[in-house]
């Protein structure tokens, strides 16, 4: 259970070095408040930037960066290392998954920071569970890849579909009906109710399915690969 | 502290360990030579647990690998030549993760990294270390756990001279300290002047084993004086009494260079055992 921790903390000390890492967690929260305090467009829906960055950033955010931190300890061979050192396999992808997790909701807290105070816990709420999906699936990429490169030539399509086509789905009918089935696009309509009590039957399967899918994904890309 | 009885290992069919026994004492140091591709890495693998064998039985502390605890590991220090650092970060923040997982305090770290010679570089990212500085931290972090055996896949290969003596001297402290040293490399002036004991190992079984000093006087079946003279030419005389004359009528007249007698080293040891030298690589062999 220690090592979860040394593994977070390794992970914040390095991430403080780490600027591209840096930029994909702080881009979308900071880009969200500029947005939604200097532009206003006529017609344009309350909160418009807010709901659809924060829905970006949860497709984006996490997936990269888990399947980043994966494939660069695997090509630079520090993983052994930590695996040497008794380091389990789970407690190294449960101290990542924790940490991109907490930089994650921290994010999600900047951009609560326009929403009525009403509204944050609905907001935190949803987003914490995408983030989980997008962290799971992004371990799933991380286990796979032997390498950073192509660990980026699978996330770049896959974080392009979650994330873009929540936002797509609002021009064109055709993405709207497949988008459906996505977490991102589940989450992007609930941020729009914005309440408990409005939440459709149908949000809570996608997003169970997607969870239970990526999930499985996981374990069977773990039991195949396992960490090496 | 270290046993290993008929172990054999095969990837894809081919034998790359095959019927290896140990049996090293505490604190001694071992030396595993052999050329690229012998099966060093890989019985190293097998010793510390990293790999299973296909029979065979691997004792360590007098107790099966498989069943170490988390405690006994603690006191096995292992450093593989594929073994990484974390690049962004400094050489000591690369310690302290270490420190952190085996509960060591972090004086200690400070402390290795006075003893392997980087305390000015505490704070500089580990990318930014020269080759021979990176080997160092490296070795830094499994001396920091202060471990009663060690495992060094190849500590010194491709370093510079100085760097490798510093090496050396880091690793004949830890024996004196009662750590008992496993190491393998190609190097067989390293392995004679660091080990209490050798085996050459070549294509997965060992070829020979002793006290490194023994080794060599049991092939020294060819005593040899090698005289080169100031005329440039290159003299053999056999070592024994009727070569004195010889050498005496050579010495007063001026013409001796250079005087030596050929005792073998490990190097033309393993030579006569195997017909390959030890620093060339299978793809040499088979070109
Ligand atoms: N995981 C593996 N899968 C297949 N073959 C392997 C594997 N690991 C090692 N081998 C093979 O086993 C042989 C011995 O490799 P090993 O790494 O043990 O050699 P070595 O003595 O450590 O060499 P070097 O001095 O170059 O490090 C090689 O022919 C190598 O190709
Ligand atoms: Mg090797």
């Amino acid at each position: 259970m220690r090592n979860i921790g040394v593994i977070i903390k390794k992970q914040i000390k390095d991430t403080l070095k780490n600027k591209t890492v840096l930029i994909q967690f702080v881009m979308f929260p900071v880009l969200t408040l500029i947005f939604e305090h200097a532009v206003s467009i006529p017609d344009m829906p309350e909160l418009f930037f807010t709901k659809l960055f924060s829905v970006m950033y949860m497709g984006m955010a996490p997936l990269t960066s888990v399947a980043a931190i994966i494939s660069e300890e695997k090509e630079k061979n520090t993983l052994r290392v930590l695996m040497m050192a008794n380091v389990k396999p789970w407690e190294y992808l449960a101290g990542i998954g924790i940490y991109v997790w907490m930089i994650c909701m921290a994010g999600a807290g900047i951009m609560s920071t326009s929403l009525p105070a009403a509204d944050i816990p609905f907001f935190l709420g949803v987003l914490s569970c995408g983030f989980f999906i997008s962290i799971v699936i992004g371990a799933c990429v991380g286990i796979f890849a032997p390498n950073q490169m192509v660990s980026t030539s699978i996330v770049m399509p896959v974080m392009l579909i979650f994330s873009f086509a929540p936002m797509l789905a609002m021009f064109n009918d055709k993405i709207s009906m497949a988008a459906k089935f996505f977490y991102t696009q589940q989450i992007r309509l609930l941020l729009d109710n914005m309440t408990f009590a409005g939440i459709k039957p149908e949000s809570i399967a996608v997003v169970a399915v997607n969870s239970v899918l990526a999930v499985f994904l996981f374990f069977v890309a773990f039991k195949r690969k396992g960490l090496e | 502290m270290i046993f290993a009885s008929g172990i054999y290992k095969s990837f894809a069919g081919r034998n790359v360990i095959s019927g290896i026994d140990l049996d090293i004492g505490p604190g001694s140091i071992f030396g595993l030579l052999g050329p690229s591709g012998a099966g060093k890495t890989t019985l190293i693998k097998v010793i510390t647990g990293q790999l299973v064998p296909d029979s065979g039985d691997v004792k360590v502390f007098g107790r099966n690998v498989s069943g170490l605890t988390g405690e006994d590991r603690k006191k096995i220090g292992i450093m593989m030549d594929d073994h990484g650092v974390y690049g962004r970060m400094s050489c000591a923040d690369n310690l302290k993760i270490f420190a952190d997982i085996y509960g060591v305090p972090y004086h200690e770290v400070f402390r290795t990294l006075k003893d392997v010679g980087l305390e000015k570089d505490a704070g500089k990212p580990a990318m930014k270390l020269s080759k021979g500085m990176r080997a160092r931290l490296q070795l830094a972090r499994v001396l920091m756990i202060s471990p009663q055996i060690l495992f060094l896949d190849e500590p010194t290969s491709g370093l510079d001279p100085m760097t490798m003596k510093y090496i050396h001297k880091l690793i004949l402290e830890q024996k004196e300290k009662g750590c008992t040293v496993f190491l393998t490399t190609h190097n067989m002036e390293e392995a004679a002047a660091l080990c209490d004991e050798v085996a050459l190992l070549n294509e997965g079984k060992i070829v020979e084993r002793g006290a490194p000093g023994q080794v060599c006087r049991k092939y020294n079946h060819s005593k040899k004086i090698r005289i080169h003279l100031t005329t440039g030419e290159d003299i053999e005389l056999a070592h024994d009494e009727g070569s004195a004359g010889k050498i005496m009528e050579l010495m007063s007249e001026g013409c001796v260079e250079t005087i030596h007698s050929s005792e073998p080293t490990l190097e033309t040891v393993f030579l006569e055992l195997t017909g390959r030298k030890l620093d060339c690589t299978e793809e040499m062999l088979y070109a």
